[in-house]
C-alpha cells in the first residue's frame, strides 16, 4: 500500500540527486517551494491564532453585559484579531501561493532573487512573533488595526501596546516590500519562452497586480508609522493637535494604504478562483482579457477611494461626492469579474471536487459582500452604516467569504502539488458545509444588528437594545466555523501521515505546474517548457490526444540551483534586533539598535559577497 | 394522498424549530431595536434612510438575479469525469458589454440621489435653530446650549419640530456622535469643528452612543436624546437656568420663554464659583417648580452628602451648576443628575442602588473610567445619593 509506482519512481530519482532534509536545510533554504511551505505553515498557525482570538470575542459578545473578558483584554483581542488576520493570515497565505505557484506557472526554476525571498519570510516570521510577544508583556496592541490618532499618542496610550503594534507592522512592511520587488521582477523576467503577458495564468496575473499594489501602498503606511514613531518616541506632533498636528492626517495616510490593502488581500483570491473554476468546469476562463483589465482597473481605482472610510469625518460635499462616485465605479470591474466567473461555469461540465465547492461558494459569498459595499458607497447612508456591525458583516463577506473561501479552494486545489498527497474528499466536503453554515450564521445576522444600531468595537452591550438574540446566534455560528477548521486540520494531519499518492495532474489542470511531478523536484522543470498559448498544459494535452504520461522524476544533474544561505536569516534577525532596541528602555535601547544594525550589516555584507554556489 | 401525509410528516419534524423561527423573525424587525437606524425620526436621518432603502432594493434585485443564475448553473451544468469535453468558449463581446453597461446604469440610478443627499446633508441650516455644542470626553458626552447658557451631560434635551444645529468637538481623542434614530455619525476632533443637524419629528427618549473607537471604555460611551414638546423643552431649559451659582429670582415671575434669557443673563454676571450658597436658596426655586429639588436641605442625609461632595473631592471633576460651570472639568456635569435616566454615560439605570454602587466603586462598574475609587463607605454613599438625587 505504502509503495506505489510513484514511490518507486521517486526512490530512483532520489538515488541520483538527494534532496537535503533536516532543520538546517529549512533554515538555509532558498528554494521558493520550501519558502512557500514555510509561509503557508506559519500563516496557517497565525490564522488559527486569529481564529481563537475571534472565538474569545464571540464568547464575550454572546450575552449582554458579559464579564468573560475585561474591556482591556477585549480591546487587545479585537486589535490583534484584525492585525493578525490581515498581516499574518491572509497576506502570507497568499504569499504561500505566490512562492510556490508563480515560478511553476510561468515555467521558471526559481524566483528572481532566491535569497531575498528567504529574507522576506524570516522577516515576516520575526515580525509576527514580535507582534505576539506583546501578549507575554501584557501589552498587546489595543487601539485597533487602524490605530487612529490621537488615541495612539503617548498621552492617551501610555505603555508598550502601541509600540509593539507600530514597530511590528514596520517589520512586516519590510517583508512585504522585499517580497513584492521579488515577485514583480520574477513575473516580468523569468517567464518561460512563449509565456507572453497575455498568456499568463490568471493567478499569476492577479498576483502581479498585487505586487504593484504592495509596492505603491506599503511605503505610505511606512511613512505614517515613522511619523507615529517620532510622535511617540521623540515628542514630535505630526498627529498631536496640541502641538499643531492633525489626527486626520493619520486617517488619510492610513487609508491611502488601507484601501489598496483590501485589494492586496482579495486580488490573489480572485486569481485562485480564476484557476479553479475553469479547471473544474473543463472550460477556459470566460473573457480572459476582460479579467486582466478589470483586475488592473480595480487596482488603479483602489488608490482613489480611500476617503470612503472617512465619510463620517465631515470632509464636505465635494470630497464626499468624489469618493462616493469612484467607490461606485469599482463595482463595475468587480461585477465584470463575477459575471465572467459565472460565464466560465455556464455551459461547462462541472466536476464537483472539493476545490470547486469552495470556489463556487466564493462567488456566492463575495456577491453579498460586494452588494453591501455598494450600499455604503453612498455617504448619507454610510453615516449610519459606518463603524457598525453592518460594516463588520460587509468586510467579513469580502475577506472571509471572498479571500478565505478562495484561499481554501486554492489549498485543496494545490495541496497535491505541494505535498504530493490528495486531501480526503469526504472530510473536505464536511469542512466545506460546516464552514459555509458557520460563516453565514456568524456574519449574516451582523447586517441586521448593524443597521439596527449595534456599533463595532464595543466590548459589551446593555440589555434592552435588542442585540441579545442575534449575538447569541452569531456566537454559535462562530464555533461551527471554528469546528470546520478543526476538520481541515484533521484532514491535513491524516493526509500527511498517508502515502504520497498524488499524480502530477490530478485535476486535469490547465497550467504548467501540473506538467511536473507532485511534489515538484527542486529544479521544478528538468527542461524549461516552451509555451504556445493560454492554458498551456491543456494545449499540450490536446495536441497529444487528451492525456500525457506521468512525468518522470529525473536526476537533475547539471541543473544550476542557487546555493543555500543562512545570511538572509542573519539579516532578518538584525532588523528584528533594531526594532527591539527601539522598544527597549532608554538605557538599553541604543545598544539594541546598534547591535541589531551591526547584525543586519554583517548579514547583508556576507550575503552580497557570498559565492554563487 | 400519500404525498400529503409526507408533507405533514415533514412539517411535523420541523415543528420544534418553529418557535425559534418566530424568535428570529422578531429579531429581524427594526421595532425590536430601540437604537435602530431603520426607523428614522428626523429630516436628516430620512435623507440617508431613503437612499439606503433605494440602494437596498437595487442590491436585492441584483442579488436574487445573480445568485439565482449561479444556483441554476451549479445544478444545471453538473458533469461527470466521463462526459465529453464541453464546448470551449473563450468569451462573448456582446454579453460582456451588456454586463458592464447594466451595472453602470444601476449605479447611476444610485449616484443621482446620493449626490443630492450629500449636498442636502452638508448644508448648514440657518434661521430658527437651537444651537448646541457637543463635546466628546473619554467616555461621556457634554452638551452646551450657548444661547441658553446651560450645560448638561449624557442627556441631550431637544425640542421637537425645531432644527437642532450641532457644533462638535472633543476634549481628548476622536469620538463619533451617533443618535441613530435622528442622524448618522459625525466624528468629533480636537482641532476642528464638525457639524450635524436634525429636526426631531416625535417626542421620546432615543439612545445613541459613540461610534469611533476611543479607548478602553468606548463600549460604554452612550447617551440619550430626549426630544420634548417645545413647551416641555422651554420648561426644562428655564429650570436648568436656575441651577447656577446663584439662581436668578427673576425666573419666578417672568414667562418661560423670557426667563430663558433673563436667567442666563443674570447668571452670567454672577460669580462663577461657590455653588453651595446657591443650593441654600434652592427652596425658592422649588416653590415655583415642584419637579425641581424639593425641600431636601432639611434632610440630614442631604446635608451630609453636600459636605462629602466637597470633602471627597467630587467637586474637583464635577460641577453641579448648569449655568456657567467651570470649563475644562474632566467629569460630567451633574446639575440635573437626579433626573437623568442613566448614569455612567448611558451604562446603568439611574436607581439609588446603582448610583450608590457607582459612587463607591466606579472602577468595578466601568473599568478604566477616569473617576477613581474614592474610598466612600456605604453610609457615605447613601448620603451622596440623597444629595445627588435632589439635583433634578
Amino acid at each position: 500500500m505504502a509503495t506505489t509506482a510513484l514511490d518507486q519512481q521517486r526512490a530512483h530519482a532520489a538515488a541520483g540527486h538527494a534532496e537535503p532534509t533536516g532543520l538546517w536545510s529549512w533554515l538555509t533554504t532558498v528554494d521558493h517551494k520550501r519558502i512557500g511551505i514555510l509561509y503557508g505553515t506559519t500563516a496557517f498557525l497565525f490564522f488559527l491564532l486569529g481564529g481563537i482570538e475571534a472565538l474569545l470575542l464571540r464568547i464575550q459578545l454572546g450575552s449582554p453585559n458579559s464579564t468573560f473578558l475585561t474591556p482591556e483584554t477585549y480591546n487587545q483581542l479585537f486589535t490583534m484579531h484584525g492585525t493578525t488576520m490581515i498581516f499574518l493570515g491572509i497576506m502570507p497565505l497568499s504569499s504561500m501561493f505566490f512562492n510556490f505557484m508563480i515560478p511553476l506557472q510561468i515555467g521558471a526554476r526559481d524566483v528572481a532573487f532566491p535569497r531575498l525571498n528567504a529574507f522576506s519570510y524570516w522577516v515576516f516570521l520575526l515580525g509576527g512573533l514580535f507582534l505576539n510577544v506583546s501578549w507575554l508583556f501584557g501589552a498587546a496592541p489595543d487601539t485597533g488595526w487602524f490605530g487612529y490618532a490621537n488615541l495612539t499618542s503617548r498621552q492617551y496610550s501610555p505603555g508598550m501596546h502601541v509600540d509593539f503594534w507600530m514597530l511590528g507592522l514596520q517589520i512586516l512592511g519590510i517583508a512585504s516590500l522585499a517580497a513584492a520587488v521579488n515577485f514583480f521582477v520574477t513575473i516580468l523576467n523569468m517567464r518561460a519562452p512563449g509565456m507572453k503577458l497575455m498568456r499568463m495564468p490568471m493567478f499569476t496575473w492577479m498576483s502581479f497586480i498585487t505586487q504593484i499594489l504592495l509596492l505603491l501602498a506599503f511605503p505610505v503606511i511606512t511613512v505614517a508609522l515613522i511619523l507615529l514613531m517620532f510622535d511617540r518616541f521623540f515628542g514630535t506632533h505630526f498627529y498631536v493637535p496640541s502641538g499643531g498636528g492633525d489626527p486626520l492626517l493619520w486617517q488619510h495616510l492610513f487609508w491611502i494604504f488601507g484601501h489598496p490593502e483590501v485589494y492586496i488581500l482579495i486580488l490573489p483570491a480572485f486569481g485562485i478562483a480564476s484557476e479553479v473554476l475553469p479547471v473544474f468546469s473543463r472550460k477556459p476562463l470566460f473573457g480572459y482579457a476582460a479579467m486582466v483589465f478589470s483586475g488592473a482597473f480595480i487596482a488603479f481605482l483602489g488608490f482613489g477611494v480611500w476617503a470612503h472610510h472617512m465619510f463620517a469625518t465631515g470632509m464636505g460635499p465635494i470630497p464626499d461626492t468624489f469618493f462616493s462616485l469612484t467607490t461606485m465605479l469599482i463595482a463595475i470591474p468587480t461585477g465584470v469579474k463575477i459575471f465572467n466567473w459565472m460565464g466560465t461555469v455556464w455551459g461547462g461540465s462541472i466536476q464537483y471536487r472539493v476545490p470547486m465547492y469552495f470556489a463556487l461558494a466564493f462567488i456566492a459569498m463575495f456577491i453579498i459582500g460586494g452588494l453591501s459595499g455598494v450600499m455604503h458607497a453612498s455617504p448619507p447612508a454610510d453615516l449610519q452604516q459606518t463603524d457598525t456591525y453592518f460594516v463588520v458583516a460587509h468586510f467579513h463577506y469580502v475577506m472571509f467569504g471572498g479571500s478565505i473561501f478562495a484561499l481554501t479552494a486554492g489549498g485543496y486545489y494545490w495541496f497535491p502539488k505541494m505535498f504530493g498527497r490528495m486531501l480526503d474528499e469526504r472530510l473536505g466536503k464536511l469542512h466545506f458545509w460546516l464552514m459555509l453554515l458557520g460563516f453565514n450564521l456568524t456574519f449574516f445576522p451582523m447586517h441586521i444588528l448593524g443597521l439596527n444600531g449595534m456599533p463595532r468595537r464595543v466590548y459589551t452591550y446593555p440589555e434592552g437594545l435588542g442585540f441579545e438574540t442575534l449575538n447569541r446566534l452569531e456566537t454559535v455560528g462562530a464555533f461551527i466555523l471554528g469546528f470546520s477548521f478543526l476538520i481541515f486540520v484533521i484532514n491535513i494531519i491524516k493526509t500527511m501521515r498517508g502515502p504520497r499518492n498524488a499524480p502530477a495532474d490530478p485535476w486535469n489542470g490547465a497550467t504548467l505546474e501540473w506538467s511536473i511531478p507532485s511534489p515538484p523536484q527542486e529544479w521544478n522543470f528538468a527542461e524549461i517548457p516552451v509555451v504556445h498559448g493560454r492554458d498551456a498544459l491543456w494545449e499540450t494535452k490536446r495536441a497529444s490526444g487528451g492525456t500525457l504520461p506521468e512525468p518522470p522524476r529525473v536526476s537533475g544533474q547539471g541543473i544550476h540551483l542557487p546555493h543555500p544561505s543562512y545570511w538572509p536569516v542573519v539579516a532578518a534577525i538584525g532588523i528584528a534586533g533594531i526594532m527591539t532596541g527601539v522598544m527597549a528602555s532608554p538605557h538599553l535601547g541604543p545598544w539594541g539598535i546598534i547591535a541589531g544594525g551591526l547584525i543586519l550589516f554583517i548579514g547583508v555584507f556576507n550575503w552580497v559577497f557570498e559565492p554563487a554556489g | 394522498m400519500l404525498l400529503r401525509t409526507d408533507v405533514f410528516r415533514h412539517l411535523r419534524r420541523w415543528a420544534p424549530v418553529l418557535p425559534l423561527l418566530v424568535l428570529l423573525a422578531g429579531a429581524c424587525s427594526p421595532d425590536h431595536y430601540p437604537q435602530t437606524a431603520l426607523r428614522p425620526l428626523s429630516d436628516f436621518a430620512k435623507i440617508g434612510d431613503d437612499i439606503q432603502t433605494k440602494t437596498f432594493y437595487w442590491a436585492l434585485g441584483v442579488f436574487v438575479l445573480v445568485e439565482g443564475a449561479l444556483l441554476y448553473a451549479v445544478f444545471r451544468f453538473r458533469g461527470r469525469p466521463t462526459d465529453a469535453e464541453p464546448r470551449q468558449i473563450h468569451g462573448n463581446t456582446v454579453v460582456e458589454i451588456i454586463w458592464t453597461v447594466i451595472p453602470a446604469l444601476i449605479l447611476a440610478a444610485i449616484a443621482v440621489p446620493t449626490v443630492k443627499g450629500i449636498f442636502q446633508t452638508s448644508a448648514i441650516p440657518t434661521g430658527d435653530v437651537l444651537n448646541v455644542q457637543v463635546v466628546g470626553h473619554q467616555w461621556w458626552w457634554e452638551f452646551r446650549y450657548p444661547d441658553l447658557n446651560i450645560t448638561t451631560a449624557n442627556e441631550l434635551h431637544i425640542p421637537v419640530g425645531q432644527t437642532v444645529s450641532l457644533r462638535m468637538g472633543t476634549a481628548d481623542v476622536v469620538h463619533s456622535f451617533w443618535p441613530p434614530r435622528l442622524a448618522g455619525k459625525r466624528d468629533v476632533f480636537p482641532n476642528r469643528e464638525t457639524r450635524l443637524w436634525f429636526k426631531a419629528e416625535a417626542a421620546g427618549e432615543y439612545p445613541g452612543q459613540c461610534g469611533e473607537f476611543c479607548g478602553i471604555q468606548h463600549g460604554r460611551m452612550a447617551f440619550r436624546v430626549r426630544a420634548q414638546t417645545p413647551e416641555e423643552f422651554q420648561a426644562w431649559a428655564a429650570h436648568m437656568q436656575t441651577l447656577g451659582p446663584k439662581p436668578a429670582k427673576a425666573a419666578e415671575a417672568a414667562p418661560p420663554a423670557e426667563s430663558v434669557r433673563t436667567a442666563s443673563a443674570g447668571a452670567a454676571v454672577q460669580a462663577p464659583q461657590k455653588p453651595e450658597p446657591g443650593k441654600g436658596a434652592q427652596p425658592t426655586a422649588a416653590g415655583r417648580d415642584s419637579a425641581a429639588a424639593p425641600a431636601q436641605p432639611q434632610d440630614p442625609a442631604y446635608a451630609a452628602g453636600e459636605k462629602l461632595f466637597a470633602a471627597k473631592g467630587c467637586i474637583g471633576c464635577h460641577s453641579l451648576n448648569a449655568v456657567d460651570p467651570p470649563k475644562g472639568l474632566i467629569g460630567p456635569n451633574l446639575a440635573n443628575v437626579g433626573a437623568r435616566s442613566y448614569i455612567g454615560a448611558g451604562s446603568f439605570k439611574n436607581t439609588d442602588e446603582n448610583l450608590a454602587r457607582w459612587i463607591q466603586n466606579p472602577q468595578a462598574l466601568k473599568v478604566g473610567v477616569l473617576m477613581p475609587n474614592l474610598g466612600v463607605t456605604p453610609a457615605e454613599a447613601k448620603s451622596l445619593v440623597a444629595y445627588l438625587r435632589a439635583h433634578q
